[in-house]
Parts: C-alpha cells; structure tokens; sequence
C-alpha cells in the first residue's frame, strides 16, 4: 500500500507543481466551452438545450489532451523501466497512476462544471445533473485513456494518434453521459437507466484499464 | 546465491543481438561486461532486469528469495536517471524507497553518503549530471536488492565520485550482493570479465 | 532618479520599499472616500441601487485592459530594449490583471442578473472581457510550463505583443458576431451622459483602483525579484560540493 500511495502522492505533486500542468486541463475545457457559442450563436435556449453535450465533449478532450504524458514522461527519464520491475503489481501501478491523474486533472474538470454552466445558460439542477454525470463518467475516460497512453510509449509517439485511438473508444461513455444528463433536464428518460449505464461503463474501465494498459506497457518496452 | 544465464538468444529489431550466451556470476562477485558498442551490452542487463524477453535460453537466480522474480531482487542503473526535476532531492529518493520497499535505509544517510547532503531540499533539476548519477547511487542504497545491473555506472562521475562509487560496490558485496556492469572503462575494483563479441 | 537607475534590482527594491507604504495608503484613502460617496450617490430611476455596481465594475474593466497594455509596454522592454526589469513587470502583471478581469466579469455578471434575468449572457462586452480573461489565464499558464524566466519571458513577450495586436481585431469580430445575432446590445451606458453624482465618486475610484494597482504590481515586482534571488542561491548551493 506504501508504494501506491507513493505513487500517486508523487504524480499529484509533479501535475501540480510548475511545468506539471494539470490546470492547463481546466483552461482548455474553458476556452473549448467558451468557443461554442461563436459557432452556434449568442442564442441562449439553443445554449441551454446544447449545454450538456458541450460541457461533454469538452470534458472528454480535456480529460484525453492531458492523458498523453500519463506513461511517456515516465518512460523518457526511466521511471518506467524501474515502475515495471517493482514488486508491486504493474496493473496496480497503472491504476493507481490513472487514479492520480483523474483525482490531479479530472476532478477541476468537475469544479470548474458550475461555472461554465452559467454561461451556457444551464439552471442549478441541469449544472448539478452535468457534473454527477462527469464525476462517475471521467473515470471511464481516464482509464480507456490510458490503454491509448501505455500504446503511446509502445508505439514512441503520442498526440493526434493517442486520439484517434482513444476517441472511439470513448462514445459509449459520451452517449450515456450526454443521456443521462439530458434525461434529467428535460425528460423523457428517466435519468436512472442511463446514469446506471454510465455507472458500469465506469466500473468495467476501472477493471479493464489497468490489465490492458500493463499488458501493452510489458510488451512495449525495449 | 548464484546468478546464471544459458544460452540466450538476443534479438531486437529483427536483428540477432547476440546468441547462445552463457554467464555466470556468484554471491561478491563483479560481473564486468565488456565489448564494442552494439555488442548488446545494455541488451543483455535489460535482459536480465526482465525489460526484454529472451529469444531463447534462461537467467536464473540460485539462492534468492523464492518467493520473488529475479527482477523483484535487482536494481536497474540505466543511462536515465529516473529522477524527476519538479520534486527536491528528497521527495525522490523517498518515493523510490517507499515504491520499491522491502528492507530500506535512511534517506538522509544515504544523501550524506553520495554526497548530496547539502542539497537535499532543492528541486533535481539543479543538479548537475554527476549528481544526478549519485542521486542514482543513493537509491541503490536505500534499497537493498541482492543483485546490482549496472550500464555505465560511472559514466559523469568524476575521480570522487568514482572512489565513493568503489566503496558502495565493496559493500554491497561484502554483504554478498552480485554486481553485474557493463562498461567501458575500468571500475577500479577486481573483476570478472564477460566479453561480448560483435553481432554473430 | 532615471529609468537606468531603476535598471538596478538592488536600486528597484530600496527605491521600492520606501514607496510603498505611502502608495498602499493612498490607495486606501481614495477607495474609502470613493466607497463612501458611491454609497451616498443617489439611485438610478431605472435601476435602482444595483447601479451602485458600477462603481466597481467600470474601474476593474478599464484596468483590465490598462494591464495588458502595461505588460506590452513591458514586453517591448523585453524583446527590443531588454531592459532587465522588464520581464519581472510582464510577470508580475499577468495574475493581477487577470484578477482585475475577473472581477470585472464577476460583477458585471451580478449586474447583468437584474437586468437581464440571467447572470450570463454573450453581450459583445461581456464577451470581449472573457476572451481577454482566456488570455491572461494562458500567459499565466506560459510562464508557469517554462521552467527558465528568461526564455518564458521572451515566448512570453510575443505572446503578448501578439495578444496587444489581436485584441481589437477580437473586439470588432465579437461586436460583428453580436450583433448578427442581437439587434441591439441590453446594456448601454449614457457616455457623457452620466450625472455629475456619479462621474466624481467613478472617477475617485478608478484613480484608486489604478493606485491599488500600482501598489500590487511594484509589490508583487518585489516578490519575484526575491524569488529569483531564492533561485540563484539555490543553484549556487546545489553546485557546491559537500565539505
């Protein structure tokens, strides 16, 4: 348990510190939101029905964009090699470097929610609806991520590819994210069925994740 | 303990590394592998530290702890140094002792031994590559794993440090640990040596 | 005193510390007395006392783009004349204008909340101000990913001379894109207009708001002074080998 704990004590704080640029996350989510409405319209009933979707799709890139340096960082400077020969498990070790990327960068993500909620013109109930959606649906989408991630390092490369691989990846959490948040503004779903959905996208990725991203992270080194 | 090797086969890249290697090393003893570049010096520790799979053939420890891997028991010195620049001195020795665990030392001692006493709250990133390397030396005395890879150990280390670095390998194998390095020029302690052809 | 004598850091923060406390008591002074009389100024007949938030509104938002000229002026300083002070302004004034613009966002959305029904909407104002808010936000971010002052603060420098020539080609695009879609913006101040009971009490305090940032600004130059000292102390350290 020490050596997890160190782990993601230690992620936190690089992320947080200078050059670590989890907030950057947060500032790219807010620009993404903000550029809606000059493509769409200053029209706030189109925002306020738009509001989920977008909150949404910005999240998801956010949350993808500050993924790619999740392994590659530990990879250049040879943590990596050392993480891999451990005694703890590496599954373990991936999981507990996604967990502390979503709790360093998924997590403003989720605070910051409220606020751009206001200026998409969404109520209280919509805003809270949204960020309960993001809060158990960004785990899912940090922890598919990071199977892209651990590719990444194996395939020396990161960026636009990491997308391409991990976008599609990602619609089955985008479509019940959206659903469940627009089930509870306006109907007529109930919001249970697809928050539940979403709820076990969560958990299957949180299982799933960790034994694919270790599995590719040993055959990729070299 | 005895750490052995039969037979390896190397390949990366599609390209025969090296074949049918055999190497022996014994509890206090250098292992010093030699050979021109390209002659899978650094393939052969990756080898053995479980980062690259054999084409063929086997390492085994004898006498190791039975319940963990070869690469559980061994410390791996590559030629990055596994430090981050945002954390001070401090924060990563102490991270590597705590994630790598089993018996561990003092990191302040350990600090003071390589050296590094006076700089132990300053971010990595001032420090210049020797001190990288000896924050490196640090952490394999923090930890203590039976069975040393080495690539290049003293490599930015300067007349000092080399010393220092003699001293901390007598040690470790005077408690019956195993070194095994590649290198290039002469470690400055008795040594058996493994002599690596070019690619066969 | 000249500007090469201000050159110094040493010169800056003697000079410095003499200064400030007067200025942060000036400061205070005026925004009391303008506090004071924007409190006694009459109501407005259509709005009420909600336009008593003016008075913190409008001084934050001329500010807002006052700081981003201060820092272009610095980033000149920077770039062509490479004056050593130069980048530790541009530095310093980055989270305070930021502060400023956001303020000036906070309360133009409370004031916008009576009037409009929402506390948001994409007022070509409003609007310009949070793009200009963005922009400050990814300066900060800049400075903070490059480990160096020196070389963040010449890709800072460009970003900002960049910004200064971008910002009323945004200006213009947004009121174009406004009204498009809006025929008239909601919000529209009487200019000259304005009653002699609230021009004096406004101006008061956006003298000494420009004051308060003065102060923050010198006081904030201070600072990163001193952190770059900490810092080449510390690399002087780190180089040191242990007796």
């Amino acid at each position: 348990m020490t050596a997890l704990a160190a782990l993601i004590r230690r992620d936190i704080k690089i992320a947080l510190r200078v050059g670590g640029g989890a907030l950057i996350g947060v500032l790219f989510f807010l620009t993404v939101t903000v550029l809606m409405p000059f493509a769409i319209g200053p029209d706030l009933p189109l925002l306020t029905r738009l509001g989920p979707a977008i909150l949404w799709l910005g999240a998801l890139l956010a949350s993808l964009l500050t993924l790619d340096r999740l392994f590659t960082a530990d990879h250049e400077d040879g943590s990596l090699d050392l993480i891999v020969m451990g005694r703890t498990p590496l599954e373990l070790a991936c999981a507990a470097k996604a967990l502390a990327h979503w709790l360093a960068a998924g997590v403003p993500l989720i605070v910051a929610t409220p606020v751009l909620g206001l200026l998409l013109n969404l109520d209280a109930s919509a805003t809270s609806a949204v960020a309960l959606t993001l809060l158990v649906g960004t785990p899912a989408l940090t922890f598919t991520g990071m199977i892209g991630a651990a590719l990444a390092v194996t395939l020396h490369r990161g960026g636009l590819l990491l997308a391409v691989l991990v976008l599609p990846l990602s619609i089955p959490v985008l479509i019940f994210g959206v659903a469940a948040s627009q089930a509870a503004i306006t109907g007529p779903l109930p919001f249970g069925t697809p928050f539940s959905i979403l709820c076990a996208l969560s958990l299957v990725s949180l299982v799933v994740g960790p034994f694919a991203a270790a599995a590719s992270l040993r055959h990729g080194l070299d | 303990m005895r750490l052995s090797g039969r037979q390896i086969d190397c390949i990366r890249g599609g390209r025969g590394v090296f074949s049918g290697l055999d190497f022996e090393a014994s509890s206090g003893e250098v292992l010093a592998v030699v050979g021109p570049n390209g002659s899978g010096k650094t393939s052969l520790l990756r080898l053995i530290a479980g980062l690259l799979v054999p084409a063929g053939g086997s390492v085994a420890l004898e006498g190791g702890d039975a319940e963990l891997t070869l690469p559980e028991q061994a410390h791996y010195l590559g030629h990055r140094d596994a430090l981050k620049p945002a954390l001070s001195v401090h924060e990563n020795l102490s991270f590597w002792r705590d994630f790598l665990g089993g018996k561990t030392g003092d990191v302040g001692q350990c600090l003071a031994a390589v050296g590094l006493g006076h700089a132990t709250h300053l971010p990595a990133a001032f420090l210049s590559a020797g001190q990288r390397r000896r924050l490196s030396i640090a952490r394999l005395m923090v930890v203590r794993r039976p069975v040393w890879l080495l690539d290049e150990p003293t490599s930015a280390l300067d007349t000092a440090g080399q010393a220092l670095f003699v001293g901390v390998m007598r040690d470790h194998l005077a408690g019956g640990g195993i070194v095994i390095a590649a290198t290039h020029a002469p470690l400055g302690i008795e040594t058996r040596e493994l002599r690596m052809g070019s690619a066969t | 005193m000249t500007l090469i004598d201000l050159a110094n850091p040493t010169k800056f923060l003697a000079l410095t510390a003499r200064v400030l406390p007067w200025l942060a008591g000036a400061t205070a002074i005026l925004l009391l007395v303008g506090l004071y009389q924007a409190a006694m100024a009459p109501d407005d007949y259509q709005q009420g006392a909600t336009v008593k938030i003016m008075f913190i509104h409008v001084p934050n938002a001329w500010l807002s783009m006052f700081v981003w000229g201060v820092m272009s002026l610095s980033a000149l300083g920077t770039l062509v004349w490479r004056h050593p002070l130069a980048d530790v302004a541009a530095k310093a004034a980055a989270p305070i204008g930021a502060a400023f613009t956001f303020l000036a966002l906070v309360t133009g959305s409370l004031w916008g909340r009576p009037m409009w029904g929402t506390y948001w909407e994409w007022d070509a104002r409003l609007t310009s101000v949070l793009i200009l808010f963005l922009m400050y936000l990814g300066l900060m971010a800049l400075w903070r990913a490059v480990d160096d002052p020196s070389r963040a603060a010449r890709a800072a420098a460009v970003l900002t001379l960049v910004g200064a020539l971008n910002l009323p080609i945004i200006k213009f695009s947004v009121d174009w894109w406004n009204t498009l879609h809006q025929p008239a913006s909601v919000m529209r101040m009487g200019g000259t207009s304005l009653d002699k009971a609230f021009l004096i009490p406004l101006l008061v305090m956006a003298v000494g708001f420009s004051l308060l940032f003065v102060t923050l600004h010198l006081a904030a130059m201070r600072n990163e002074i001193l952190r770059r000292r900490v810092r080449s102390l510390q690399m002087m350290q780190a180089s040191q080998q242990a007796a």
